[in-house]
C-alpha cells in the first residue's frame, strides 16, 4: 500500500507540547490532510498554549483564538467572511479540546453543524481539562481518576459514562462524522480527506492520548492510543450522509491490557473493571447494530 | 420610519458583508428588516443566525478578522451574556459596529428602556454612542464604522437607542444617499486581517514580560486620542450629508445657564422640552446631552459647566454601593477645575415615565441647593 500520508509539514518544531502529547500527533496529522489554504480557531484548551507565545506561531496556517465557549462560532464567521470574499476554496476548520467541545462549547458546535456551514470541526479528546491540570469533562470515562473526581479516603471517581460527542453529531444528521485516533494515522488521514471532500458540516473527534493527565509513560502514547481500539474503549467509525461504518479491530486487546497502563485508572477494583467491560461491549453491540440498520 | 429600521437602514448604506444575529425584545425588528433586506438581494450579505449572543459577538469578531464589514445588534440580557466576547473583539482591534437598544435588565423580567445594560459594558474597550433620535440612529451605524475603522483607533463602536422609545416610534428620517455613503465609507481595509501567504497567530499567549500591558495600554491611548478624530468626522459627516449631528456632547440652550441636567438618549428630547418651558419662565437652566459616553467627552463637560452655579447628573442606570457611573465620571472630570455643587438622580428604570414635572423637580432640587434627592419618580413608602 502506498504511503498515504502527505509529507508536507503544517507543524513545526519548537511548540510546547509535552514529550508524547496525543494531541500535537493530532494537529500535525489534520493540517497534513487540510493543506496551506486553511484558516483554524482555537478556543481555550492545550492547543491554545501548545503553538507557543505571542508573536511566535508553530504553525504555517494563520490562526485565530476565541473565547472558550466560542470555535463553532467563529470558525461559522471565518467561512461567512471569505465566502462573502469569493474564497471559497480556502478551508475552515476549529480544532477544539474535549472541554470546549463536549462542555462549555456544546451549544455552539450544534448550531453552527445545524446551520450548516462548510466546515470541519475537530475535537481532540484527552478526556479531561488538561491545560488546566486534569479536572473532569464531559468526556471524561467512566472510572477515571481526575482532580475533580479524586480517590480519597472515602473513595472516589468519575462515576458517571463518557458522552460521546461524535455520536451526538450522528443524532443531528451532520454529513460526515467520523472518530480517529493517532495510532491509526492513515485511517485518520483519509477521514480528514473524505471531509475536506464534502461542502459542508465535518465533525472528526481524535483518542489524543495525554502522559501527564492520564498517567502513562509518554513513549507509550500511541500504545495507548491503539489498544483504546483493540479493546473497543474507543471504537473507530463513520456517518457518511447517514451510512454508517464501524471500523472492527483485526486484533483485540482486553480492557484490562488498557486500563493497566494508566494510572488514572490504577485504584479500579476487579468489579468496577467489569463494569467498564460491561459497557463497552454493550456499546459495541449497539454500534454494530447501527452498522446493520 | 422607527429606530430599529432607521438602524437597518444604515447598516445597509455601510454594504455590511456579514451579519450574525440573535433575536431578543426590543432589538429583534432590526435583524428581522436585515435578513428581509438580504433575503430580496438589498443587502449583499452573509446572515448568520447564530443560537446565542456569545456566538454572534464571535462570529462577527472572526469575520472582521477576514476583511470584511460585519454586524451585529442586541439589548438587555443579550449584551450581559455577550460581556467576554466585547473584550474579545475590542481586544483584537476589530472595528465592528454594534447596535443595542438599551432595555432594562431583569429580575424581574422587563422589556422596557433603561441603560444599565450598556453602562455595565463601559469597560470593554468599545466606544460608545447614545441617540437621541431615529436620524441619529441612522447616521451613527455609517459615523460609527468611520471612526472604528480609522487606523489611529482601531476599536469597536456600540451604538445605542432606546426601546421603544425610539426603537418601535415612528420620527421622518432622512435617507443618505447611497453613492454617497458607499464612497464615504468605502471597503473595509485591515491591515492584519488573515493573510495565508503570511500565516498569524491571533489573540496567542502573552506573559507577564511579554506586550501584553503595552497593548492595553495602546488601546486605552486610541480611545482617549480618538477625541479629536471624532470631532472631525462628525463634522465631516454634517458637511457631507447635510446631517446634523452634535459634537460629543451637545449643549441646549447652555450659554447663560446657572443650572443644569446632564443626559444620555431619548429621555433627553423631554429634558429639552422642560428647558424651554423654564426658560420661557426666566429660569436660567440648560442641557448637556452625552452623544458619546465613551471616550468621555471630559473637556466638553468642563467648557459647558463654566458658570454653572450646580449640576445634576440624570443617570437612566442603576450602580450599586456607589454613585451612578455617569456621576462619578462628570466629578472626575471636573475636580479640582470647577467647584460646583453635582447631584445624581436615578430615573426611568424599567421603562418607568421621565416626565416633564419630574425634571422641573431635579431642575428646583438644584435651584433650591438642599433636600439632597436621588430617586426620580418613584413611589415612597
Amino acid at each position: 500500500m502506498p504511503l498515504s500520508i502527505p509529507r508536507e509539514e503544517y507543524m513545526l518544531p519548537g511548540h510546547t507540547a509535552c514529550a508524547g502529547c496525543g494531541a500535537a500527533l493530532s494537529m500535525r496529522y489534520v493540517l497534513k490532510g487540510m493543506g496551506p489554504k486553511s484558516a483554524l480557531a482555537i478556543p481555550a484548551c492545550c492547543w491554545s498554549i501548545i503553538p507557543g507565545e505571542f508573536p511566535y506561531t508553530a504553525l504555517k496556517i494563520p490562526m485565530l483564538q476565541t473565547p472558550f465557549a466560542a470555535a463553532a462560532a467563529a470558525i461559522s464567521g471565518l467561512r461567512e467572511g471569505l465566502d462573502a470574499q469569493g474564497k471559497e476554496d480556502y478551508n475552515v476548520l476549529a480544532f477544539a479540546g474535549d472541554g470546549g467541545t463536549a462542555d462549555i462549547g456544546l451549544q455552539g458546535l450544534s448550531a453552527a453543524m445545524e446551520r450548516g456551514h462548510n466546515v470541519l470541526y475537530v475535537m481532540y479528546d484527552n478526556e479531561a481539562y488538561m491545560n488546566t491540570g486534569i479536572q473532569r469533562s464531559g468526556s471524561t470515562p467512566f472510572g477515571a481518576w481526575t482532580t475533580t473526581t479524586p480517590v480519597g479516603l472515602k473513595r472516589n471517581y468519575k462515576r458517571e459514562n463518557k458522552k460521546f460527542v461524535a455520536d451526538l453529531m450522528i443524532a443531528q444528521n451532520v454529513p460526515y462524522v467520523a472518530t480517529a485516533t493517532i495510532a491509526y494515522p492513515e485511517d485518520l488521514s483519509r477521514k480528514v480527506a473524505v471531509a475536506k471532500s464534502i461542502k459542508g458540516p465535518k465533525f472528526i473527534q481524535i483518542l489524543s492520548p495525554c502522559p501527564p493527565g492520564w498517567f502513562f509513560n509518554s513513549a507509550d502514547t500511541v500504545k495507548i492510543s491503539r489498544l483504546a481500539v483493540e479493546s473497543k474503549v474507543f471504537p473507530l467509525y463513520e456517518s457518511k450522509n447517514g451510512k454508517f461504518a464501524l471500523y472492527k479491530p483485526a486484533k483485540t486487546a482486553s480492557i484490562s491490557d488498557y486500563l493497566s497502563l494508566q494510572g488514572r485508572f490504577g485504584h479500579l477494583r476487579e468489579e468496577e473493571v467489569r463494569l467498564i467491560e460491561e459497557a463497552v461491549e454493550k456499546r459495541w453491540s449497539s454500534l454494530l447494530e447501527k452498522e446493520q440498520n | 420610519m422607527t429606530g430599529n429600521e432607521a438602524v437597518a437602514m444604515g447598516v445597509k448604506l455601510s454594504r455590511v458583508k456579514v451579519v450574525a444575529a440573535y433575536p431578543i425584545t426590543p432589538q429583534t425588528t432590526i435583524v428581522e428588516k436585515l435578513a428581509e433586506m438580504v433575503a430580496n438581494g438589498d443587502l449583499d450579505s452573509k446572515f448568520i443566525e447564530v443560537e446565542s449572543e456569545h456566538s454572534a459577538m464571535s462570529s462577527v469578531t472572526a469575520s472582521e478578522i477576514t476583511g470584511v464589514r460585519s454586524y451585529t445588534a442586541s439589548s438587555s440580557h443579550g449584551i450581559l451574556y455577550m460581556h467576554e466576547a466585547l473584550h474579545w473583539a475590542a481586544g483584537m482591534r476589530v472595528p465592528l459596529v454594534m447596535s443595542v437598544v438599551n432595555r432594562a435588565i431583569g429580575p424581574p423580567w422587563n422589556i422596557w428602556g433603561e441603560q444599565t445594560d450598556t453602562f455595565n459594558q463601559r469597560d470593554t474597550g468599545w466606544m460608545q454612542i447614545y441617540c437621541e433620535t431615529n436620524q441619529e440612529a441612522m447616521d451613527s451605524i455609517m459615523l460609527g464604522y468611520k471612526i472604528a475603522e480609522n487606523k489611529k483607533i482601531l476599536l469597536p463602536v456600540m451604538n445605542m437607542l432606546d426601546a421603544f422609545t425610539l426603537s418601535h416610534t415612528s420620527e421622518p428620517v432622512e435617507i443618505r444617499n447611497e453613492k454617497t455613503a458607499a464612497d464615504y465609507l468605502g471597503d473595509l481595509d485591515l491591515d492584519f486581517k488573515l493573510d495565508f501567504n503570511n500565516p498569524a497567530s491571533y489573540g496567542s499567549l502573552a506573559s507577564p514580560d511579554s506586550p501584553f500591558m503595552e497593548m492595553k495600554r495602546d488601546m486605552r491611548d486610541s480611545m482617549y486620542n480618538a477625541v479629536g478624530t471624532i470631532k472631525n468626522e462628525i463634522s465631516s459627516f454634517n458637511e457631507l450629508f447635510d446631517a446634523d449631528l452634535p459634537g460629543l456632547t451637545e449643549n441646549f440652550m447652555m450659554e447663560d445657564a446657572d443650572y443644569a441636567l446632564v443626559t444620555a438618549g431619548a429621555i433627553s428630547s423631554t429634558a429639552k422640552y422642560t428647558v424651554r418651558k423654564m426658560r420661557e419662565r426666566g429660569q436660567k437652566v440648560g442641557l448637556i446631552r452625552l452623544y458619546f459616553y465613551r471616550p468621555f467627552p471630559a473637556e466638553e463637560i468642563l467648557k459647558a459647566v463654566k458658570g454653572l452655579k450646580a449640576l445634576g447628573v440624570v443617570e437612566r442606570n442603576l450602580s450599586f454601593g456607589q454613585r451612578g457611573p455617569t456621576f462619578e465620571d462628570v466629578v472626575s472630570s471636573l475636580y479640582g477645575r470647577v467647584n460646583i455643587p453635582i447631584r445624581d438622580y436615578v430615573v426611568g428604570l424599567g421603562g418607568r415615565d421621565v416626565r416633564v414635572k419630574d425634571y422641573e423637580k431635579m431642575f428646583e432640587n438644584l435651584i433650591e441647593g438642599n433636600n439632597e434627592i436621588d430617586w426620580i419618580n418613584v413611589e415612597v413608602k
